[in-house]
């Protein structure tokens, strides 16, 4: 049918219009973001491939049958090889669709498979409240020891934490694992370029990692709906090599000195 | 209803003509019970369209005062504002949901269709009907109170989605619209589930106990099938809406100060209160809502299926392909139903392992569907296709189908979910298969079922041009919409133009929204073709179509108790074109062709039920 083919020509020309993923030439800017990637142009061409085809049958069997001459239809109840041949094919390829999806998935969520260097020292805990997202990073130089010492700064804030609202900063080319939380209503960490996204669940603490390759300045939103100044919970993550990481924390820990804020004062309407 | 086949009727079973209050208003006859559902559907239809297209200029034209509509909230100098625009969207799709697809499928055609088709008098609980309608009414009305709730016209309409997630739906101070706004629609849910539950089992003791002598169930047309299909699903997923429903109403509090936990957890600060005590878990909604919810989708769904097989069987004049697998495979979509609705769920914070399984059942619960859709292809070809405004729908339908189906495909792989969920991915998605496949097939069906409600037929020019305007509106509405969530636009956004990386899509949003006006506009012609031609439509006879169905005997518009003589049903519903008939090409299901042709008819339908 007519239809199908716009439709492709759209899909072919929307990457030339920037219609198409956010971020440089499309590309996604972490690990797991080129995969996740991958997999969706995957599943593009395959399901590109039953559209057309099950489109122009359509469109066939409409042509045809709009001039059919015959005094009667075709009689025919259906046929049983038919029948085996679309399910058995269509479930095969089906099956297999799914079962590739699952390293990345387990990669992105299971806990047990996340990087070990970025699970031993995450990077900061952040919360998202109605309308903006509250960052606090450790100390800087501060290790942590254990599993449970991580826990205990989770449950207790520490004289040496940044806060920060509504700007991430984190090292490039490395696993950075930080937990994510919600001080009121559900929200959702969403970076569009790269490809992250994680629901702020009241009452639980989320950890999610990500590993960004590119030095750049990436979007961060919110992804569900938290009431009516939902569109500009906006902020940004700042990735940036290891050394510039380190100075962003150190100034950080200055600027917050000089002003003599106290921890849970910074807020701004941004 | 009937004023031509009074006489006949009075003869055979002896009714007396009702009074007008109780023939047009308090109606016990399931026809008019269906009419009344399907003239409160569309009158909602254009309702819930309205609230479509004020989110549509919003999208378009940020924060410019709305042009005619702006009037009725000049207050805030007809701008919409970021709350009223999260009350649009939400009301939108409550409409759209509660008040419109699903009583328009099981309500009015439900009702209309299911005691014609299965050779039936009425329903089985005809009391029960006429309530399941009236009970519609309080939902409408808590669903328009929650407008006005906050006192002020316009500002505290329910605001959390359609979905109400605690905990923006679970405290009262959460959001503007999280108030007593937030609390009749709740109860207005709770209304529209007692209305479909009276309905469903209304129509499994129908279907169970009423069907013509020799029709067994599988003569029994895809339309009854998926009504009783339908019927189950709700019937199975309401009370679980119901009961969430109550647990979240008894959060928000009860009388006395009293108050449960069952969504809240501990030390949440919301807007300055003082921090809940807590204990609940905000997933438990997610789980109980969507366990109703995905099924709820294929209650949006089936009996759109079901009719698009009988239509599509009747304007190729060819029996339906693989009856059987089509019935199983709708068994199949029904019961898998129940076990996917964690793909709502995917960035959720459940366990990834959950993730796993739900996205195993969501990518196979495609499979039932691609069957369906590669039977309705096998059925139209090699047919004799009448070219209609019935066949153009159904097809319509069909294609619309495949699309959104494979879009589900890319939202139930994971990985690829984490980008797309919350984006316009998951909208372009979900109105291909409402809209794109539920609203044609609807289309398709009121064209089709015309007759036997009006004795008229519908103007078919005219529904031609309603067929390609809604057409063209539709996937320039909702095609672009998948390229808006690839590239990344978050759903629910009312200024999406913040964000720098969704600047440049301004014009592609533009150009939606001047589809979507054409779109609504062109419903206009249904409207008016449906009033215009219920008058002075062309009058036709018991059979327009040809058709092969026990419907069809009926006298159009039938009487009380619908037939002349009860029917007695020898075969399934889509002889066409058989060969045991000269001269024509239907074979309907009550015509006895003599012993011998009927033997030998009934030992074929005995051993090869769907092979060649
Ligand atoms: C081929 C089969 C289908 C598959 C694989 C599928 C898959 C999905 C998935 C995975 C989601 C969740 C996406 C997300 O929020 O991230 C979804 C959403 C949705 N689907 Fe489907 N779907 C299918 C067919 C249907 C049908 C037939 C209907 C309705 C008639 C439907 C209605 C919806 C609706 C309404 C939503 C969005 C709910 C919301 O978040 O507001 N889907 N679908
Ligand atoms: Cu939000
Ligand atoms: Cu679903």
């Amino acid at each position: 049918m007519f239809w199908a083919v716009v439709a492709v020509v759209l899909c072919l020309v929307a990457p030339s219009m920037n219609w198409w993923f956010p971020g440089n030439n499309a590309e996604a800017a972490s690990t797991l973001g080129t995969r996740i990637d991958d997999l969706f142009y995957l599943i593009l061409v395959i399901v590109t491939v039953t559209f057309v085809g099950t489109q122009i049958a359509l469109g066939y069997v409409l042509w045809k049958g709009a001039d059919n001459r015959d005094e009667k239809a075709h009689f025919t109840h259906g046929s049983h090889s038919l029948e085996v041949i679309w399910t058995i094919v269509p479930s095969g390829i089906l099956l297999f669709i799914a079962l590739y999806q699952m390293d990345v998935w387990a990669e992105y969520r299971v806990i047990s498979k996340f990087p070990a260097d970025a699970v031993a020292q995450p990077v900061a805990d952040v919360t998202a409240r109605q309308f903006e997202w509250r960052i606090r990073y450790p100390a800087p130089g501060r290790k942590f020891k254990s599993q449970a010492d991580i826990r205990k700064w989770l449950r207790v804030p520490e004289a040496g934490d940044l806060h920060y609202p509504n700007e991430l900063c984190v090292p490039t080319t490395r696993n950075v694992l930080f937990y994510l939380r919600s001080g009121d209503v559900q929200h959702a960490f969403f970076s569009p370029e790269l490809r992250v996204k994680q629901d702020a669940v009241p009452g639980k603490v989320i950890p999610v990692w990500f590993n960004a390759t590119k030095r750049g300045e990436y979007t961060l939103l919110c992804a569900e709906l938290c009431g009516w100044g939902h569109y500009k919970m906006k902020a940004r993550i700042l990735a940036v090599p290891e050394n510039e990481y380190r100075q962003y924390l150190l100034n950080l820990q200055k600027e917050l000195a000089d002003d003599g804020f106290d921890e849970d004062a910074p807020e701004s309407d941004e | 209803m009937s004023t031509t086949e009074a006489t006949i009727h009075h003869a055979e079973h002896g009714h007396h003509e009702p009074g007008l209050i109780a023939k047009y208003v308090f109606s016990t006859d399931h026809k008019m019970i269906g009419l009344q559902f399907l003239l409160t559907t569309m009158f909602m239809l254009l309702v819930g369209g309205a609230l479509a297209l004020a989110v549509r200029w919003q999208l378009a034209f940020p924060w410019e005062s709305m042009p005619l509509a702006g009037r009725l909230f000049a207050g805030q100098g007809g701008q919409i504002s970021p709350e009223f625009y999260t009350m649009l969207f939400t009301m939108h799709a409550t409409v759209m949901i509660f008040l419109v697809i699903i009583p328009i499928l099981a309500g009015a055609f439900g009702n209309f269709l299911i005691p014609l088709m299965i050779g039936a008098d009425d329903m089985a609980f005809p009391k029960l009907n006429m309530l399941s309608y009236w009970f519609m009414w309080p939902a409408i009305l808590c669903f328009s109170l929650s407008f006005f709730a906050g006192g002020e016209f316009m500002n505290s309409a329910p605001a959390a989605g359609w979905t109400s997630y605690p905990i923006l739906s679970a405290i009262m101070d959460a959001a503007p619209g999280s108030g007593h706004a937030q609390t009749f629609w709740l109860l207005g849910l709770t209304f529209v589930g007692v209305s479909s539950m009276m309905g469903s089992v209304n129509y499994l003791t129908t279907i169970i106990n009423m069907r013509a002598p020799g029709m067994t169930l599988f003569r029994m047309p895809m339309t009854i099938w998926a009504m009783f299909i339908t019927a189950i699903l709700q019937a199975f997923a309401l009370p679980v809406l119901t009961a969430a429903g109550f647990m979240l109403l008894f959060d928000r509090g009860l009388p006395g100060g009293l108050q449960t936990c069952f969504f809240i957890p501990a030390d949440l600060v919301i807007n300055n209160s003082s921090p809940t005590v807590g204990g609940g878990q905000p997933l438990l909604w997610q789980h109980l809502f969507w366990f109703y919810s995905h099924p709820a989708v294929y209650i949006m769904l089936l009996p759109a299926m079901g009719m698009v097989s009988d239509m599509l069987s009747a304007m190729s004049r060819k029996p339906l392909f693989g009856y059987k697998p089509m019935v199983y495979s709708m068994a199949a979509i029904a019961g898998l139903g129940f076990i996917v609705w964690g793909h709502h769920m995917f960035t959720s914070g459940m366990n990834p392992a959950l993730g796993m399984t739900f996205m195993t059942s969501t990518v196979m619960i495609a499979l039932p569907s691609a069957i369906k859709t590669f039977n309705w292809i096998g059925t139209m070809w090699g047919g004799k296709l009448q070219f209609n405004t019935v066949l153009l729908n159904s097809a319509g339908f069909v294609s619309m189908f495949v699309v959104g189906g494979l879009s589900g495909i890319f939202m139930a792989a994971v990985p690829v979910d984490i980008y797309i969920h919350d984006t316009y991915f998951i909208v372009a998605h979900f109105h291909y298969v409402l809209f794109g496949s539920t609203l044609f097939g609807v289309f398709g069906a009121i064209h089709f079922w015309f007759p036997k409600m009006f004795g008229r037929l519908m103007n078919d020019t005219v529904g031609k041009w309603h067929f390609a305007l809604t057409f063209i509106g539709f996937n320039g509405t909702f095609f672009p919409m998948h390229l808006l969530g690839v590239a990344g636009m978050p759903r629910r956004y009312a200024d999406p133009y913040l964000h720098p990386y969704l600047e440049h899509l301004l014009p592609m949003n533009q150009f939606i929204t001047a589809c979507a006006i054409l779109m609504g506009f062109a419903q206009l012609l249904l409207i008016g073709n449906f009033l215009y031609s219920s008058k002075f439509g062309k009058k036709v006879g018991r059979n327009p179509w040809n058709a092969n169905g026990i419907e069809w005997i009926a006298p159009s518009p039938p009487g009380h108790g619908n037939f002349d003589i009860p029917p007695v049903c020898y075969r399934g519903p889509y002889e066409y074109s058989s060969p045991l008939v000269e001269g024509r090409d239907y074979l309907m299901q009550n015509e006895y062709l003599g012993d011998v042709k009927h033997t030998a008819e009934k030992s074929s339908e005995s051993t090869a039920s769907h092979d060649t």
